[in-house]
């Protein structure tokens, strides 16, 4: 990518290049309001469906598969976060959750499904003023 | 030791309540708990406080004796005590390790050792309290030595984890360190008899036989010879070393696989800890407790490991830690839970053969 062609089309190349250069999914840079709106936008986009929650009442298990609308969907990780904190308000405490992404859909599959239930470093990455910035924007502004 | 002839039980001796949410990691405090010294317990939490319990002679039951805030902003993930007992050494999310000591009761921030960039997930003392070792998110292993009047001094960076460390340990008698890692591996570090410099020695991965996902806790058995790792792949492997060739100095010594339990756990486990008589505990996502112990029946290749007990539903969520007493006299547990509580626990027999040792 040259710099003639960021020129000739800011907008469209802006938004390109973030989500080129967060490929690392854990990445904890500062709140940018586009990222917000990506957010807002992939779960307009219903990154969710009826059929990717399973629910084992007895066990007290429930597993979620979402869907990223992008292979490389830098924002997997903070979908899932927002997915999890959601959950803890709508199942009792003991209730063991896992998140996935659904197979297939994502290029670093394994290592945003590690990442999302390591429960260390997600209670590291809601303690990050960041990333619970992005977590409670997502929850508070509109349903999942 | 036989357990083989008898039925053990895992008795609740006390449920304490007080910290506000998940507690994360225990700590018994050396030379407590015996010779009418009363047991005293730290634990810490994600409510960002060290909380420090002993035990009442009258009741038996413990007591929160303080509660060590206003020091670390965010979680506090591990706490140990130094070999005297004397200092207690907190690691934090904050990117911080505060060093605490008792004066008369109370507890004082008296250090607080900067340098990692982002979450301290674990710290240890070598056995002479001369060296302390911290580990994070930055893939880092940090020792610091431990100098006159609670001066810490950094010694050395230990890169070559790609992941976040999750634990550091010391040998229980000889200054090596082991770290294990969200890479799946576990990493021997020895000191460097020629520039004084420490450097790995031998990675515990995949190829010989290690973890398949995150290891999330090692332990030693009593002599040193024999450590124990649990992971999220589901299973506790058990690991074997020339105790002779380590103290002569060899820092090569190589550790082996030697035997791995799996079909117990169905998830993650978070925390082994071997009793000084040689009993391994287990904590896990799946809020139980397992006890195990070497079986009489070797095999060819190496001993071999049995269940001991099962304790279902030993806490209302995930337990994070296990802890035996140091106390070789007693056979007492404590375990930390996300469900914000520690247990007291005594292993005993479960036939009208009850030896309660409080």
């Amino acid at each position: 990518m040259t710099l003639g062609l960021i020129n000739a089309n800011p907008v469209v190349h802006a938004k390109k290049e973030r989500v080129a250069r967060n490929d690392d999914p854990h990445a904890e840079d500062a709140v940018d309001p586009l990222e917000i709106y990506d957010i807002l936008f992939l779960q307009s986009l219903s990154v969710l469906s009826e059929e990717s929650i399973t629910v084992d009442e007895k066990l007290g298990r429930i597993l979620i598969t979402f869907t990223p609308t992008i292979q490389h969907c830098s924002m997997a990780t903070v979908i899932g976060l927002c997915l999890r904190e959601k959950l803890k308000d709508c199942f009792p405490p003991h209730f063991k959750v896992d998140i996935k992404v659904a197979p297939g859909s994502h290029a670093n599959e394994e290592s945003v499904n590690k990442q999302l239930n390591d429960k260390e470093r997600v209670a590291a990455a809601l303690e990050n003023p960041n990333l619970r910035q992005l977590v409670d924007e997502c929850l508070y502004s509109s349903e999942l | 030791m036989n357990f083989a002839d008898e039925n053990f039980e895992l008795r609740e001796l006390q449920r304490i309540e007080g910290h506000a949410d998940r507690v994360w990691s225990l700590a018994w405090k050396p030379g407590t708990g015996a010779d009418g010294v009363p047991a005293v317990l730290a634990s810490c939490s994600g409510d960002k406080t060290v909380r420090v319990w002993e035990q009442s002679p009258l009741t038996g039951s413990f007591q929160c004796k303080a509660v060590l805030e206003e020091t670390h902003n965010r979680t506090v993930r591990s706490c140990a005590w130094s070999p005297s007992g004397k200092l207690l050494a907190t690691a934090s999310f904050d990117a911080t390790t505060a060093i605490w000591e008792d004066v008369g009761g109370d507890f004082a921030c008296v250090s607080t050792l900067e340098g990692h960039e982002n979450e301290v997930k674990s710290v240890s003392w070598n056995a002479s309290g001369s060296l302390l070792a911290t580990c994070g998110r930055d893939k880092s292993v940090w020792i610091w030595e431990v100098l006159p009047h609670n001066e810490f001094d950094c010694v050395s960076v230990l890169q070559g984890h790609t992941q976040d460390v999750k634990m550091v340990q010391w040998h229980p008698t000889l200054d090596i360190l082991f770290s294990c890692s969200y890479d799946n591996t576990i990493k021997i570090w020895a000191e460097d008899g020629d520039n004084d410099d420490w450097h790995c020695v031998q990675t515990l991965n995949e190829s010989n036989s290690g973890h398949t996902s995150t290891v999330w806790a090692l332990s030693f058995n009593a002599t040193g010879d024999k450590m124990v790792s649990c992971s999220d792949d589901l299973t506790i492997k058990i690991w074997g070393s020339d105790i002779m060739r380590m103290q002569s100095g060899d820092g090569n010594a190589p550790w082996k696989h030697l035997s791995t339990l799996s079909g117990y756990h169905d998830r993650t486990i978070f925390s082994v800890h071997w009793s000084r008589e040689g009993i391994i505990a287990s904590g896990a996502a799946d809020d139980a407790i397992r006890l195990f112990v070497e079986s009489e029946d070797h095999l060819v290749d190496g001993p071999s490991y049995k269940l001991l007990l099962k304790k279902e539903k030993a806490h209302d969520m995930d337990v994070n830690a296990v802890q035996w007493s140091s106390m070789e006299e007693n056979r007492r547990l404590a375990s930390a839970s996300d469900d914000g509580t520690v247990k007291i626990w005594e292993l005993a027999a479960s036939s009208g053969h009850r030896k309660p040792q409080l």
